[in-house]
């Protein structure tokens, strides 16, 4: 039960997007048709749902104070959460890369539709957020893996809601210096004031 | 007959640097001082490339965090360009991002490290978001547009050309963020000060919505409307 309230609110209420600002540069710059959105935002899931437990791991028996002692005593005091940044962005990069080429692989055909999307994945800040996130917030491995599950899917449905806005916004009249970019934000904004429903939730 | 020789050695060496300098361009002539000034504006990170919105708007509720966050920027992105502009010629091209990112984590780890030594306040107040200078699209963007291609000297003005460009712009969200959310700036209640000047039946109300991610939004949005209607940029 704890799990599934961290998976919805993971999803709703800690919105990646809405409530954190992580992932905003492919949520703008991918946003402008559905069917890329839908690849994108599945990518997202798929790494997120990986990475957050693996770099769990690497957290708990590498490198949080005293996580080495499992190697004697001596290595007892030992504290490198300062290598947190370089050590998750390599795990990411690596995952990524490796994730690549099994869906090259194994699935030509997603391959084909994520497309440039998978490498780009490894410097989206939603990824690197959701194991930054994971640290500070001490989950437990199972929680890891739900919160990376649920913060992934919180992306999809922004990007692929954004999505859908902007192929009908094609239609309308917007002022030469809103198109593009300025309504884009304006209508995240809205969809933010709607996530914010969501808020009172106490679960 | 020795001092002769050292002489002939010495005017040699400055007729020498003299050519040197005369080869090179001024220290700030006018295409470097375009590389400061372009990302200002013309060609803006956030507001034209769309580039550096990830990390940058959570921390704009105040004037304070916004502009620790704007410094870090500035010293990663200008120090990661000389680095790798320093490497350019020895990088393989099919392990850069690697390299690019191994470059970048360090100097956001030590950006990490000096505010939690002396700023701890400032640390836990921006909590992940010093991390995500990492993935900022700006810097692994001038890295891979410009620090591989050209001379450290130069990379160095891009660098701090464009982190003026994205700082100004968080700076002016923070502005707006903080007056109408909070009432203050840098911390000072600047509402409060005003109504006590006018007596107490004039009371400046504050905007909740402001302090949200939502307000965040909608002041860029509106920040980006009115830059483009000056500048004629239209996007299509």
């Amino acid at each position: 039960m704890e799990l599934f309230n961290l998976a919805i609110r993971s999803i709703f209420i800690d919105n990646m997007v809405f409530a954190y600002f992580l992932g905003m540069c492919s949520f703008l710059a991918v946003s402008k048709k559905v069917s890329t959105a839908l690849g994108l935002g599945a990518a997202v899931i798929f790494v997120l749902t990986i990475t957050v437990p693996l770099n769990w791991l690497l957290n708990e028996f590498i490198l949080k104070e005293g996580a080495l002692s499992f190697l004697g005593a001596s290595f007892a005091t030992i504290d490198l959460t300062f290598l947190r940044f370089i050590m998750f962005i390599a795990i990411i990069a690596a995952m990524v890369q490796l994730v690549e080429m099994v869906v090259e692989k194994f699935a030509p055909a997603l391959y084909g539709a994520l497309g440039i999307f998978l490498p780009l994945i490894a410097v989206n800040c939603a990824i690197l957020g959701g194991s930054l996130f994971m640290a500070q917030r001490d989950y437990t491995l199972a929680e890891s893996a739900v919160y990376g599950f649920g913060s992934g899917t919180g992306f999809f449905l922004a990007i692929v809601a954004l999505a859908a806005i902007r192929e009908k916004l094609k239609y309308s009249n917007v002022p030469n210096g809103l198109k593009g970019l300025g309504i884009t934000m304006l209508i995240t904004g809205l969809m933010g004031v709607a996530f914010m429903s969501f808020m009172g939730i106490d679960l | 007959m020795e001092r002769f020789i050292t002489e002939d050695i010495m005017s040699t060496e400055t007729e020498e640097k003299e050519l040197v300098i005369k080869d090179s361009e001024p220290l700030l002539s006018k295409r470097r001082k375009k590389l400061v000034t372009d990302p200002l504006v013309d060609d803006n990170p956030i507001t034209i490339q769309v580039l550096g919105i990830c990390s940058a708007l959570a921390v704009t509720t105040q004037m304070q965090p916004t502009l620790v966050m704007a410094l870090s920027v500035i010293f990663v992105i200008v120090m990661s360009n000389l680095t790798i502009s320093l490497l350019r010629n020895t990088i393989p091209t099919r392990v850069r991002i690697i390299v690019q990112l191994a470059v970048v984590a360090t100097l956001v780890t030590l950006v990490n490290e000096v505010l939690k030594a002396f700023a701890y306040d400032m640390y836990k107040e921006l909590s992940v978001f010093v991390g995500l200078i990492i993935t900022n699209c700006i810097v692994m963007g001038r890295l891979e547009a410009f620090a591989l291609g050209n001379k450290p000297y130069d990379s160095i003005l891009d660098g701090f050309g464009s982190a003026l460009g994205y700082s100004w712009i968080i700076l002016t969200v923070a502005f707006f963020r903080e007056l109408w959310g909070s009432g203050s700036l840098f911390g000072i209640p600047i509402f409060d000060g005003i109504s006590s000047l006018f007596g107490e039946d004039f009371q400046l109300a504050t905007n909740g919505l402001m302090v949200s991610p939502v307000g965040a939004f909608i002041i860029l949005g509106l920040l980006i409307w009115v830059q483009r209607t000056k500048t004629g940029y239209v996007e299509h």
